[in-house]
Parts: C-alpha cells; structure tokens; sequence
C-alpha cells in the first residue's frame, strides 16, 4: 500500500494524525514547520522529533515533496517542468522570469474535463485530481522556488473543478503557518463554473481570472461547452454582486481566434458585457495545437482590438508570449492512448 | 465534513425545492433512472442539480423524460468515489429529492442531425426523441458492455437501421464491435446541412470532435455537452 503524503495538510489535520499515532498534540506545530517552513525532505531531518516519532512516520507515512522528473527550458528562459503524480502521471508548471517578476503556472487537475476547443489540455480527457499537496508540491519543489514572486492557477485542468484540492492549496500558500505567501501574489483562473467561483470568491482573498473567449453566447458554447450550463453572462452577473476594489482584481483571459473572436462586434459586445464592472481584459495570441481549425489573430488585429477595447474603457494588454519553443513539446499526447485505455466508457 | 462546492448558493435563483420520488428502476448495472414530481416547463435537452439532503452539495443530471410527460426524469450511474450517486441509487419510491428548476442550453431542435452520446450521455437525446425532435435523426451510442445501451428497445423502435451501438469490449447481436470513435471515422460525413450533438464524457466529446474537424465539419455544426 502507497504511504499517506503529508504535505499538503493543514496544522489541524496533522493534530489529528499525530494523536493518533499516539505522539503529543504539539508534535504538529514541529511537523508543519518542517514541512513548510524548513522544506524537510524526509522525517529523518526533522531533527527536534524523537526517534521512535520519526521511525514511526516513516513506517505509516512520506513527507510528500516530489522532485520534477524533467525540464525544458527556453531560449527566453521560460521553463516547463514535469513532475510525477500520484498513479504515474504527470503534470507540467511552467516557471516564467520577466525582470522583477517571476510567475509559476501550476496545474490543478491531470487532464481536463472542459473539453475547450482550442485547449491542448483536453485532448487528454480528464485523468485524476490533484490533492492540495500535489498543487503546493509545484511551488515547493521548484528549484527557482526563492525567486517566485507570483503564482498562476492557470496550468493543467480546471481550478474550480477540483475546488476541495484548490482551496486547500490557498490556505497552504496563504496561511501564516504554510508558505506565507501575499494572496494579491496569486491568480486563479477559471472558465466560469460559477457555483464554485461564488465559494472561491466568498473564501479566498486572491485575484481571479476568467476565461472569456468571445462574449457571445452561441459562439462561445462552440468554443467551450461549460457555456451550455454556465453562460458567460450569467458568469459576470454573478461577479457584479461582489465587490472587487482596488486590492483584489477580476480579470477576462480573451485568446484572439483569426476570423471568430477578433471582430469590431466583438468589441463593442464586450464592451456592453462589462459595463461598470472594474476589471481588466488580458489579450493572448493563440498558438495553434493539432486538429484545431482555428488560427491565430494577426498582430495588426491584436492591436486594433485592444485599442477597440482601451477606447471603450477597458484596460486592456496583450500577453506576451513565452516558451514558444517548448510548449510545442509539452508530452501531453503521450498519455493519451494510457487514459482511454484505463478510463474510457465508450 | 462536506464541502460545498458551491452549487447550493448558485442556485438560489435555481432553488431546490422538493420533489416526491415516484420510482428508481436500475436499468443496467449500476446505471439508474430516478421518476419524480415535476414542477417547471423545460426543454428537452435541460439539466437540473439534484440532491438527496441538502448536506450534501447538489449535481447536475441531463433529463431524459420528454418535455409533455407528467413526470420528470433523470438518469444516472453510480460512482464509488463520489458522494451523491451513491445515495441516489438507496432511494425508495416517495422519498422526497431536492430539485432545482431545469436549465442549460443543449438543446435539440428539428434539423438533421447525428446524435453522438458515450454511457449515460444518451439521456439528453431520449429527452428529445420523447419531445417529438427525432425525425432525421441518427443516434450513435457507444458503451463497453452489452447492457450499455440505455433505453435500447425504445430507441430500436424510434431510429431503426438509424440506431448505432458501439460495444468497445463486447459483442452481440447488432452491436458494432468497436468504439464509436472508430464507427465515425468510417463513415462519410455531411459537411454542411447537418448537425452533430456530442454528449458524455470529455474524452470522447474531444476525440469524436475532432475527426469531425478532420473530415469537414465546421465547428458551427457541432454542439457538445460534457459530464463533468
């Protein structure tokens, strides 16, 4: 039987565990400073537990940490890297430097169930959840990890999809116990599954983004068919109804499709969709994957429509796009066959 | 503790309200149809969120009864490492369930077009089928066993030869031997002047979406609905 991780858990859980194991209730305090404070490796490091403590964790239980398995690194200095999961798979964070900042992309889930179009993600299906252990692993194990001044919930799969394991990795990151991180550091990105986004903005004090794509309802649901159940107006509805001031900040993520999305009507519907709702519109150039039809904007369109949009008073920029020469090679399609294999019902 | 993820609040303006559980009927294994009060017009091809308790965060279930029945209906199967299908699946006749008010935009309409469903995904389609919306219609089901094909006299009755079961890991009298994926690359495609509906799970909504891409097919001709 696999050992229990136990990075990831809360200083509650760990009570628990502990006393179960019959070890003082304070045994916990040490645990979780080794675990996110000391970024301890194996129990034999913690050197303030006793012995028999330390044996005993190591017979029923692992630290939890995972070392990436591979990395690809970027002419521009982006890098990709691959680390293990639970059940032999693999997920991928892409650790972004740009001068005085440097952002990690983690993945939520292996695979995806969203099925979006133009995402390479999909293609997979969806494999397993992370556990919050499995998200906070990316940042903890990062070798850049001191240098990281924000995170993005924007890698594999869907963040409000596997909200339980999210949130959990927030109050880590977060918590003054965990890795203390500023929640204005963070970012998590969402497609609109507005049941959960509600929870997610009612408990966390952290920036969200949400994946727009086009503001029209038919459009989208071809792109993206969480538009079926949850259509992107009803998506900004819903944001209308909390207060997002000058400390935490909504965001749309708006890829440009070469004839689709990128027209003046467009704009002007974007427009009447945000209507007096502060937030900002995030411009990304598509990069096309295998067996998608759609193209990508050119640049001239890129930079008429964030002008489009700037004189309809949205703050608007346009990505800058990094790695281009890694993700091409990202490894996704090579557990494609292994998932239909073991999960398909078709 | 449960934790609600969130569905609950969502549906404020979707209440639950409560519905009397007129029959369950396991319909193949650990696959289940739940018959209850219905209260709301709706279209065929509508989800409604479900709970037994509201303890336990509500889910969503394509109806699959027609949009004039007296009752509405949901079909389901039952995932281990989930929490509500579970308890559904223990529910006796006159317990009551919390409902909400049905909504979605999957909807069928009068055009040609190929119904596409993997497992329990069919349920949208019987919806429509029993809404009167089957003429020029063809329904691809693919499941892994014999007993995968929900509804199936009904279906044989209502499409005829335009009736396609897709039995990935069995055989049996008029099953394609295969998945459906591998049905469909065989097939010729209508390019234009047809529509094709995908419902179930991600991996085949991605997969069959894009050899429809491959083959011709304008996205605009192509409508999925996924079981998240």
């Amino acid at each position: 039987m696999e050992k229990e991780p136990l990075f990831g858990k809360t200083p509650e859980q760990l009570k628990t565990l502990v006393q179960s194991l019959g070890m003082p209730a304070f045994t916990a305090k040490q645990l979780s400073e080794w675990l996110y404070k000391k970024h301890a490796h194996s129990f034999d490091d913690m050197t303030n537990l006793p012995k028999a403590a330390r044996e005993l964790l190591n017979e029923k239980y692992t630290v939890g940490l995972v070392e990436n398995t591979t990395v690809q690194t970027s002419s521009d200095g982006t890098k990709k890297y691959l680390f293990p999961t639970a059940g032999n798979k693999f997920i991928e964070a892409a650790y972004i430097p740009d001068e005085d900042r440097a952002t990690l992309c983690v993945s939520s889930q292996v695979g995806c169930k969203m099925g979006c179009l133009f995402c390479m993600t999909g293609k997979q299906g969806f494999q397993s959840q992370l556990s919050a252990g499995e998200i906070v692993n990316q940042i903890a194990s990062l070798p850049e990890r001191e240098k990281l001044t924000n995170i993005v919930y924007m890698g594999m799969g869907e963040p409000f999809d596997n909200l339980e394991g999210v949130m959990k990795s927030l109050e880590v990151l977060t918590s003054d116990w965990g890795l203390a991180m500023s929640p204005r550091r963070i970012t998590v990105s969402t497609i609109g599954m507005i049941p959960a986004m509600k929870h997610f903005i009612e408990n966390s004090e952290c920036h969200l983004a949400v994946s727009m794509h086009t503001p029209f309802h038919d459009e989208r649901r071809k792109l993206m068919p969480i538009e079926n159940v949850y259509p992107i107006a009803e998506v900004i509805e819903t944001l209308r109804s909390y207060d997002f001031g000058k400390q935490r900040r909504v965001s749309f993520e708006y890829i440009m499709f070469k004839g689709i999305n990128d027209t003046p009507k467009h704009v002007k519907e974007i427009a009447k969709l945000l209507n007096g709702l502060r937030c900002r519109m995030n411009l990304i150039r598509f990069h096309p994957i295998p067996d998608t039809p759609l193209l990508s904007s050119t640049e001239e369109t890129i930079q008429e429509f964030r002008e489009g949009l700037v004189k309809k008073g949205i703050r608007t920029t346009v990505r800058a796009s990094r790695g281009q020469d890694i993700f091409a090679a990202c490894g996704l399609l090579s557990t494609k066959e292994l998932v239909k294999q073991q999960a398909s019902d078709f | 503790m449960i934790m609600d993820t969130g569905l609950s609040s969502f549906i404020k303006k979707l209440p639950l309200s409560y519905r009397k559980l007129k029959a369950i009927e396991e319909i193949g294994n650990e696959v289940y149809t739940l018959k209850f009060e219905r209260k709301h017009e709706f279209l065929s091809g509508q989800v409604v969120a479900i709970t037994t308790d509201l303890s336990i965060p509500p889910r969503l279930y394509s109806i699959c009864s027609g949009t004039e029945e007296d009752e509405m209906a949901i079909l389901f199967n039952v995932k281990h490492d989930g929490l509500l299908s579970p308890l559904l699946a223990q529910q006796k006749a006159g317990a009551n369930l919390h409902v909400s008010a049905p909504f979605g935009a999957f909807l069928g309409d009068e055009e040609p077009a190929w119904w596409i469903a993997s497992g329990t995904g069919v349920a949208p389609y019987r919806s429509m089928l029993r809404s009167g919306l089957h003429q020029h219609k063809k329904l691809i089901h693919g499941g892994r066993a014999r007993d995968s094909f929900y509804f199936e006299q009904e279906m044989m009755a209502a499409f005829g030869d335009d009736y396609i079961r897709c039995c990935s890991q069995e055989t049996g009298a008029g099953l394609y031997e295969g998945r459906l994926t591998k049905w469909i690359r065989e097939q010729e495609v209508e390019k234009s002047g047809m529509k094709y509906y995908l419902c179930g799970s991600a991996e085949m909504v991605v997969e069959v979406r894009d050899i429809l891409i491959g083959k011709g097919v304008d996205i605009d001709n192509i409508m999925a609905e996924i079981y998240f």
